[in-house]
């Protein structure tokens, strides 16, 4: 299986590998997948208090493509509002990677670890998961 | 002067041997002619050189020329054996006996006649060094039994089942017993008559022969072992295996067993070094590496690890220059990994860690040298993006993690 220019890139140079301190107020950790599926991605965002994402992490156990569909999401996610970045569709990903259907989960799971590390950072602030979403109505 | 990419995958195949094509050359232009033409020399030429070939290949397992039936390679000796068998004996019983991490083409030829109605088959489990217990064969034997099929070295993990015990047993019982010896023929001794083996699976390619000829061992006397065809036509090949015979592949055949029985003493100890080397290189250089096999009792060029924490798939993709291959689900198209990791037991996620190494005889101390470096780099660059090793670091017990998979 031949691997597209972009995966190889993020392969090769990923992005943003590493963690941030799991209990800072400002830091949401998202975990997703599982060790006995061959995925298991961590993505963490710095999210200022105006729900801005100001910088990201993450570190990957998986595949080349998981690993690439991981470190895109870190830089499409910055700089973005948490209800943009809770609306990235994992086609996103698929597109910028150019992955094959094989693949596709990875980038299931890429959007999966946004949606969890913008709802860990709701927690933390006291802020329950459906109640944003309400705010988020009212807000549209 | 090292040589990019490396092969170091020779469970997969092996590169032909310059020796082995240059007996074959000559029957592609000159001596063209088909073996089972009686009346002229090209015809006679041809034969001559099948019979010699055949003996070059009865030769290295002990057998007799006249037992060697050549096929189109092992999945269609392991699809006549069994089938074969099955429908010639089929008013003795339908009952086979195999195990959990046989060749797809054992384990679906089974199935094929499972669903077909035409056999009940009993898989039995391995231990966590992939071996087969004797005793568990001798227990599932019944007297509707007709056929024992397990491989004599596992193309995965390169462990050595215990044949000649296994054989013993089937002789008792008076049970045909099928070994898919694939792996094993030049790289360890093969005897079929110190094993008790009625049929046997071979192909070329796996000991530095061409692709696409292979050979049914089928015994000839004590017991006499009968097969129905899968292949109608010419009546070839005893009635056995009909079709105009692949003269230059058998050619090459012969030449590949004659090369690899004379020199199997001094290329196992070679290959037993190279392996050592390289699994002690390893094991320096990183932490939680395990052996997947037997210690011990394994193919001379098989060292097939995982490697905690980092997925097979990704580590493949780092060392792009070195072909090995892994069990990742990632590496196949059914997102599962590998059937023959799994049926050791061991945890799920280090199946998807393995790594096969496949060591052979144009391999040197040079090339794994720089593979060590290459794969130890590696995983060291991926466990340091690995939430897994960051866990296991932490002190975390993966094993306690409620995880979220979808």
């Amino acid at each position: 299986m031949a691997y597209s220019t972009k995966v190889l890139d993020h392969y090769n140079n990923p992005r943003n590998v590493g963690s941030f301190a799991k209990d800072e107020a400002n830091i949401g950790t998202g975990v997703v997948g599982a060790p006995e599926c061959g995925d298991v991605m961590k993505l963490q965002l710095k999210i200022t208090d105006q729900g801005v994402i100001e910088d990201a992490r993450f570190k990957t156990f998986g595949c080349g493509s998981a690993i690439a569909s991981s470190s895109y999401v870190t830089e499409l996610v910055k700089g973005k509002h948490i209800d943009e970045a809770v609306a990235i569709r994992n086609t996103v990903i698929v597109q910028e990677l150019n992955l094959p259907p094989v693949k596709i989960h990875c980038s299931v799971l890429a959007e999966d670890a946004i949606k969890a590390a913008i709802s860990d950072w709701k927690k933390r602030r006291g802020m329950a998961p459906a109640a944003a979403e309400d705010k988020k109505t009212a807000e549209g | 002067m090292l040589k990019l990419p490396i092969y170091m995958d020779n469970h997969a195949t092996t590169r032909v041997d310059p020796q082995v094509v240059e007996a074959m050359l000559p029957y592609f232009t000159e001596k063209f002619g088909n073996a089972a033409s009686r009346n002229h020399s090209f015809g006679w030429e041809a034969e001559e050189a099948v019979e010699k070939a055949r003996g070059q290949i009865a030769g290295i397992i002990g057998a007799k020329s006249k037992e060697i039936i050549f096929t189109s390679g092992a999945t269609e000796s392991d699809n006549l054996a069994i089938k074969g068998v099955v429908e010639f004996y089929k008013d003795k019983g339908s009952h086979i006996v195999t195990c959990v991490t046989e060749h797809k083409a054992v384990l679906d030829s089974c199935r094929a006649l499972e669903r077909a109605g035409r056999a009940t088959v009993t898989y039995l489990a391995v231990d966590k060094y992939g071996m087969v217990d004797p005793d568990e064969v001798r227990k599932a034997i019944t007297d509707k039994t007709v056929l024992v099929t397990i491989m004599f070295a596992n193309n995965e993990i390169g462990t050595l089942h215990p044949v000649a015990a296994i054989g013993k047993i089937t002789r008792e019982k008076g049970v045909i017993f099928h070994c898919d010896a694939v792996q094993a023929i030049g790289k360890v001794p093969v005897d079929v008559d110190r094993c008790g083996i009625d049929l046997m699976s071979l192909t070329a390619h796996k000991l530095y022969g061409p692709k696409g000829i292979g050979a049914l061992y089928v015994r000839s006397k004590g017991p006499r072992v009968r097969l129905t065809p899968i292949i109608d036509g010419g009546g070839h090949e005893r009635g056995m295996r009909s079709g105009t015979l692949n003269v230059t592949g058998i050619v090459g055949f012969g030449a590949a067993c004659e090369i690899a029985q004379r020199g199997m003493t001094d290329e196992a100890t070679h290959l037993i070094e190279l392996r050592t080397r390289l699994q002690a290189g390893l094991f320096e250089r990183l932490e939680d590496v395990y052996l997947n096999g037997h210690p011990t009792e394994r193919l001379p060029g098989n060292l097939n690890l995982s490697f905690a924490y980092v997925e097979g798939e990704s580590l493949l993709m780092g060392i792009h220059d070195v072909a090995v291959s892994s069990g990742s689900a990632c590496t196949s198209a059914t997102l599962e990994p590998s059937y023959v990791i799994r049926a050791l037991g061991i945890d799920e996620e280090l199946a998807h860690s393995s790594i096969r190494f496949g060591l052979g005889r144009f391999n040197t101390a040079e090339e794994v040298d720089y593979v060590t470096e290459r794969v130890s780099g590696e995983v060291k660059r991926l466990r340091e993006m690995s939430p897994l090793y960051e866990m296991a670091k932490e002190g975390i017990d993966l094993k306690s993690v409620n995880w979220k998979a979808d």
